[in-house]
């Protein structure tokens, strides 16, 4: 088990590499100006030197990664925080980005388990039915729609919830205060209803499936009743796959979703992005890059280690 | 007992079909092949069936949309922006009238209804009564409620009026500044079509609250509409029946209405007039057609139908290329790969585990940032879908391939001299048919979801004037909506239906091609 997990972290930091470097090459090809400012002038044309912005571009990415392993500087912000470290840039982003995530997440994983287990006992009546008709029709419609929907009803409409996420100003400094939480409410809502029809079609299909397997022919055989079966094997069971999807979601989080951040203007990594594309910010820019496809890489390894470790059959990845 | 039989003598035996030729019986039905048995399996699935035809209808839709208007697909007009539905023939029967409900304080109704009043007043009499202006077909307000009273925020107490106004008559009259041979044509047109273009022009006086604004034709105090009696005094304007409004209009020394004024400047050919024109006939003076838009305008003004249909096709060409190309390549690559095996199969192997671990939306930002000045934007949105898009369908291949090739079959047409090609595609591909075309189905509506999200976020950058994207109209209706919610409601209906359509006639062609798996998702 050891051998496959450094084996499958090893590929994971060398595919890592070849995406960044490929990324820092593109990133670097493209025009970049010294921001002006008269009473800086000589800071900044310090600091860009020291980054090496004037030399040739694999000199430039030999410097990059000699700053990240030396001193964790993955380089400055010109525009959208004048002149601060990217890192603590891309920093400031976790917090919202996570939290809105994982209330969602808090939300939509018992409300979808529990959905997709009552579809899959009550499989083929009417209420399964319905059930997989509507999750049909949350996991196709775009998230983006929800964002809208939600706006329009509990904002315009009834006029429970603001708009959009107050700042940390407004409201009292923490992300923690509940006038934070009640203005991250529509943003979660809007991100939970298809995680939750995701989770439910999963969780039916993978239930219906063990539900018809021989050891519940056995297990009701020996004398279990239908509920104490399916609580202590077919669930177990079904779970197998889940889980691991779960836990792969929950790293997967910290990427957040770009589109809602953008609607309810979240100050997380997925705002940041596009912010620092649209100013031309490359340093944060890369940054971003660079923990994006981390979380990507990472996210994938832990949905295929944890099917090893919750069911250790299974090696994913491996033939 | 045996002897018996034995000892048959030669004579009893008899030919049974001594002049006929044995061949087999011809079939009376076709052969039912793969894709028919899946043909027929689909069929069965209602929702899937429905799903296909919303898809045709949508896609039919998107290619005939220009067939219905006789707007021009470039044509914009920017004083009709963010309209809501408008056809002239359903107009009578209350729908597509371009109406919206707002509630108005009086002096706002008052004004609303002069637009109407002083259409009708081409002359400058200023003989129009209430009745008159309320039927004209110029008149913006088309239902108006009983009046209630609400305090205000300065604690005062105020009468409003619900009411439904027609946002295209709203517009009402504008101010232009014409060239001289303009004006002559626009004189000859009034003749010759009967509709009425030039109005007569406002004194700039203090009973005008804004001079720029054509719609103030009547006498006001700071917007407050006034009469005022033979003692030279003014009295307030009340909104009720038979209601009169005292016009301002600029007259000669004979007391007619003057409709245009020399602004000076230049020779005769070259010097500019003032005039004062209703719009919406300066609309039909301009283009040769009346303003009909089915599904209203978007944010900038172009007719809305035509740039859903534009964005509609965008997506669908984009999708169906790119899971067209994404299955070409994923059949190829997984075929060679599960083919060959071996050192072949591991090399590709980790080319594809470093590709794949490139996330998608970096992928496309990069392309568009170096190549989308070069190439345009939608190819490289291509490209960034083709980049790592196959490696799933390669994947699928690569099992099948593993799963068939060792079988019998395949070992018999090797030993009756088959070459590598033709047991790749005509011996083991076949029989990894249904699965790609399942996931190739399933590609479309990710990657129409993701085409809207990036040109939402402005990543991609699809709006011109040919051609809009459904993400791109949605990003301009993000602000506004609230106020123009068809902006948002329309495209954001489409893009929906598109997307459960398509991923119910996914799942009922998996259902199809792979019964086993039916009622199973992955």
């Amino acid at each position: 088990m050891l051998k496959y997990v450094v084996k499958r972290l090893i590929l994971m930091l060398f595919t890592l590499f070849i995406i960044v470097m490929i990324t820092f090459i593109l990133v670097h090809m493209l025009p970049r100006e010294m921001p002006v400012e008269k009473n800086l002038q000589a800071v900044i044309a310090q600091r860009w030197e020291a980054l090496g912005y004037n030399k040739p571009i694999m000199t430039q990415f030999g410097i990059y990664l000699k700053n990240i392993f030396t001193k964790w500087d993955f380089g400055t912000s010109w525009y959208i925080a004048p002149r601060k470290g990217a890192w603590e840039v891309l920093e400031s982003g976790f917090l919202p980005t996570l939290l809105v995530n994982l209330y969602s997440m808090i939300l939509a994983v018992p409300v979808g388990i529990a959905l997709g287990v009552y579809a899959a006992i009550r499989k083929n009546k009417w209420d399964d039915s319905f059930i997989s008709t509507i999750v049909m029709v949350f996991i196709s419609v775009p998230s983006y729609v929800y964002a809208f929907l939600v706006q329009y009803t509990l904002y315009f409409k009834l006029g429970w919830l603001p708009l959009t996420m107050y700042s940390l100003a407004d409201a009292g400094g923490s992300y923690f205060t509940w006038k934070m939480f009640v203005s991250m409410i529509p943003a979660i809502l809007a991100l939970s209803f298809g995680s939750i029809a995701g989770y439910t079609r999963f969780v039916r299909a993978e239930l219906t499936e063990s539900l018809t397997s021989e050891y519940m022919l056995l297990a009701r055989t020996k004398g279990l009743t239908r509920a104490e079966a399916t609580a202590r094997h077919a669930l177990k069971n079904a779970m197998v796959p889940v889980l691991p999807n779960i836990l792969s979601e929950f790293v997967g989080l910290l990427s957040g979703s770009l589109i809602i951040e953008q609607i309810f203007s979240i100050p997380g990594v997925g705002q940041l992005y596009i912010k620092s594309l649209n100013l031309f910010d490359y340093d944060v820019f890369m940054i971003d890059c660079v923990f994006y496809t981390f979380v990507y890489l990472l996210a994938g390894i832990v949905l295929d280690l944890s099917y090893g470790f919750i069911d250790p059959r299974i090696r994913m990845g491996e033939r | 007992m045996a002897n018996d039989i034995k000892t048959i003598s030669p004579e009893k035996f008899e030919f049974v079909n001594m002049n006929t030729r044995l061949t087999d019986v011809k079939f009376d039905d076709k052969p039912i092949g793969y894709f028919k048995d899946a043909w027929i399996r689909f069929r069965k699935s209602k929702a899937a069936v429905v799903a296909m035809i919303i898809i045709i209808l949508i896609f039919l839709f998107s290619v005939t949309a220009p067939l219905f208007t006789k707007n021009p697909s470039t044509f914009m007009d920017t004083y009709y922006a963010k309209k809501g539905p408008y056809i002239k023939s359903l107009r009578s029967i209350g729908i597509a009238n371009g109406g919206v409900k707002r509630d108005f304080s009086e002096i706002g109704l008052i004004s609303k209804i002069a637009i109407g009043m002083g259409a009708e007043d081409w002359e400058g009499t200023g003989k129009v009564t209430l009745e008159d202006g309320m039927a004209s077909e110029f008149q913006p307000i088309l239902e108006v409620s009983d009046p209630y009273i609400q305090i205000d925020s300065s604690k005062k107490e105020k009468t409003y009026y619900h009411g439904v106004i027609d946002a295209y008559n709203e517009v009402g009259f504008l101010f232009l500044s014409v060239e001289q041979e303009e004006l002559k044509k626009m004189i000859a047109w009034e003749e010759e079509s009967g509709l009425h273009l030039l109005y007569p022009l406002i004194e700039d006086n203090n009973f005008t609250p804004d001079p720029q604004d054509a719609n103030f034709w009547f006498k006001c105090k700071k917007y407050q509409p006034i009469t005022i009696n033979e003692k030279g005094k003014a009295k307030n304007v009340e909104y009720a029946p038979g209601m009169v409004l005292e016009d301002n209009y600029k007259r000669d020394e004979e007391g007619n209405a003057i409709k245009w004024e020399y602004t000076g400047g230049g020779s005769f050919e070259t010097a500019h007039m003032k005039v004062r024109v209703l719009y919406k006939n300066y609309y039909i003076y301009k283009n040769g057609f009346e303003p009909q838009y089915l599904f209203g305008t978007d944010s900038q003004g172009y007719d809305l139908m035509l740039r859903l249909a534009g964005g509609l096709r965008l997506s669908l060409l984009l999708a169906i290329s790119v899971s067209v190309i994404n299955f070409c390549i994923g059949a190829l690559y997984g075929s060679t790969e599960g083919f060959y095996g071996g050192a072949v199969d591991l090399l590709m192997e980790r080319f594809s585990d470093i590709l794949s671990g490139v996330p998608f939306i970096i992928v496309a930002t990069l392309f568009q940032i170096h190549l989308a000045t070069k190439l345009g934007a939608v190819p490289c949105l291509l490209f960034a879908y083709i980049l790592n898009g196959w490696i799933n369908i390669a994947y699928r291949v690569r099992t099948q391939f593993y799963r068939f090739k060792k079988q019998e079959f395949v070992l018999a047409a090797k030993t009756l001299g088959a070459r590598d090609m033709r047991l790749i595609w005509k011996h083991i591909f076949p029989n990894s048919l249904g699965t790609i075309v399942t996931s190739t189905a399933l590609i479309i509506p990710g990657v129409i979801f993701s085409e809207s999200m990036l040109s939402y976020l402005g990543i991609v950058k699809l709006g011109s004037s040919r051609t809009t994207s459904l993400g791109t109209l949605l990003s301009d209706a993000s602000a506004i909506w609230m106020n123009y919610p068809h902006l948002m409601i329309l495209p954001a209906l489409f893009i929906s239906l598109l997307m459960i359509s398509f991923n119910l006639f996914g799942n009922g062609l998996r259902d199809a091609f792979n019964p086993s798996l039916r009622n199973v998702e992955d």
